[in-house]
């Protein structure tokens, strides 16, 4: 069974602007680009149940020249209010990496 | 347009950042007909706007713009400086003008200065509202009056055409409040005549200045060189090297949509855009597409509505980490009936939170069980209320027992590690973007203000 961390050769996220977040998932060539950008398990579900994201505002780019999908999802609290802990986004990739693909 | 292409030089990815005399040197010996580049964004968060204040201290600014001001005059090329301050309100574009008239004075430079400021009055934006020119963006819902009113500043984000006019003008340096990163960077090939989708794209992989190159922690800046059927990017510093796919991932930075970027007036496509490597350093891209669409400028907003106090405590207590989640649980629960009993409905809608740095700070979820004990947790005590004074108030509220509360009742009550006396710190305002909104305009300048300094006259026009 593979884990997210095993098909992909990077896994960043980011801010994009002060009501969305980025996360980019960089497969580790085409064949898993293929078989794994579109998974279920990557789907809105997944964003609402780790980061409570409503699952009408999760968006996927894949982008097959890079090997890599592009999901982006709004934030649940804007950058910067009362329960910031990650200001950039910039950790919040980390819960992914063990997400299941099965 | 000019004979061959238009060459802009991005010295660094943020005025400030640390531009690289010996790179604008050699952007300049490549013929650079223009040095532009951003002071800013939203990223930093919301406070830089609220405040009028700059996320970067004053001498590195001081030490680019030096560096960018005697390269632009010796070479004779415009110097274009978007997002200014920061965050491109008005204070902001102030507080760099200042730094720019203070460097002209000690190089003996008398440039013609264009500040364009796009901070907007509340009043002028509640007329545009009840007009119905005034739009959300997801995840937002329509505009209150009531959120103008809570934002301390507000700006309406420039495209190209305030820095064009400027330009076109005569300006030899262009300091702009908050503008589209792209708009700064392709304003000089628009004006003259460079096709509008290399343009922008241009300037969207250069918007980070070096960081499109394969190895984004070596040199600072690029250069873009933008003809009629394409553009060129290569890194300023001659030890890296753009690759294609360097640079077409640079579309996916910050961005949600990888193919699309929305302009004050069109759309950037780059769905079609080819990348081919020119020479061992320069990529070459061809294929995007402007789409030209109605006028609308992003509104930026910032305000603060609720207040913090901090404290932070250690703990290295093995009993404690063994059963860390379930004494975050019970310190909360007792915090918050300690609130209630001492300070009661007058503490208002409070809010505290307790953040474990060494377990699970950064987001808040629960470790799974099975989980090995950290050797030690950073607890972050955040009180949030309606006034600084009750912010504070809920924190001393809460001291005695953020700093002793015990997991097991019956011995004696232990102390955890604070560092600080007196301990609360009040963190003041908290700043949050209240706007994610664009407005609808009948033309570009409608909201923005051009004031010149022409040094060349001896004094401000």
């Amino acid at each position: 069974m593979a884990r997210l961390k095993d098909v992909c050769r990077h896994v960043r996220s980011k801010n994009a602007g002060p009501f969305w977040v980025t996360f980019d998932l960089f497969f580790d060539g085409p064949e898993n680009f293929r078989r794994y950008h579109a998974h279920p398990a990557l789907g809105p579900d997944l964003f609402h149940r780790l980061f409570g994201a409503d699952p009408a505002l999760v968006r996927h780019y894949p982008v097959p020249s890079l090997n890599m999908v592009k999901i982006s999802h709004a934030r649940t609290s804007p950058q910067g209010g009362v329960v910031e802990r990650d200001m950039h986004c910039g950790q919040q990739y980390v819960r992914l990496l063990d997400i299941e693909l099965t | 347009m000019l004979d061959g292409p238009i060459k802009i030089l991005v010295p660094t990815g943020s005025l400030g950042a640390g531009a690289r005399e010996e790179e604008v040197r050699y952007g300049i010996s490549r013929g650079a007909h223009a040095i532009a580049t951003d002071a800013g964004s939203t990223d930093s968060g919301a406070a830089y706007l609220a405040l009028g204040i700059s996320k970067n201290n004053r001498g590195s600014v001081k030490r680019d713009l030096t560096i960018l001001m005697r390269e632009a005059a010796k070479a004779g090329i415009p110097l274009i400086v978007g997002s200014s301050g920061q965050a491109g309100g008005d204070r902001n574009v102030d507080w760099t003008r200042d730094i720019v008239l203070e460097v002209a004075g000690e190089l003996g430079l008398k440039p013609r200065i264009a500040l364009l400021y796009c901070e907007q009055e509340k009043a002028a934006l509640k007329r545009y509202n009840a007009a119905g020119k005034i739009r959300p963006l997801p995840p937002l819902g329509a505009l209150e009056d009531a959120t103008i009113d809570d934002c301390d500043h507000i700006v309406a984000v420039m495209g190209a055409e305030p820095y064009i006019a400027a330009l076109a003008a005569g300006a030899d340096i262009v300091l702009g409040g908050r503008t589209t990163d792209t708009a700064v960077l392709a304003s000089y090939a628009l004006l003259k005549g460079a096709p509008a989708g290399p343009a922008w794209h241009a300037a969207k992989i250069a918007e980070c200045g070096g960081q499109c190159a394969v190895n984004r922690l070596e040199g600072a800046g690029a250069l873009i060189s933008i003809g009629p059927d394409g553009f060129e990017v290569e890194p300023l510093s001659l030890s890296n090297r753009c690759s294609p796919e360097s640079v077409s991932a640079h579309m996916l930075y910050e961005n949600s949509n990888p193919f699309l970027l929305v302009e004050p007036g069109g759309v950037l496509d780059v769905t079609g855009a080819d990348y081919a490597q020119r020479d061992e350093r320069t990529v070459t891209v061809s294929g995007s597409v402007w789409k030209p669409q109605p006028y609308t400028m992003k509104l930026e907003g910032a305000g603060s509505r609720r207040f913090q106090t901090i404290m932070l405590i250690g703990i290295q207590d093995p009993v404690v980490l063994a059963r860390v989640d379930e004494f975050h649980d019970k310190m909360l629960a007792a915090l918050h009936d300690r609130v209630h009993k001492t300070i009661g409905p007058a503490a208002g809608d409070f809010h505290i939170s307790l953040r474990l740095y060494g377990w699970n700070a950064v987001t808040g979820d629960r470790p799974p069980p099975g989980t090995a004990p950290p050797r030690e947790v950073g607890v972050l005590f955040v009180a949030t209320a309606d006034s600084q004074e009750m912010a504070s108030q809920i924190a001393k509220a809460c001291n005695p027992y953020f700093f002793h509360f015990p997991i097991v009742m019956d011995e004696e009550l232990p102390s955890y590690g604070f560092a600080f006396s007196p301990a609360d710190i009040d963190r003041g305002p908290v700043y949050e973007f209240l706007l994610n909104h664009v407005i609808e305009v009948d033309d570009p300048m409608e909201l923005v203000r051009t004031v010149w300094i022409d040094l060349s006259q001896g004094e401000a026009a």
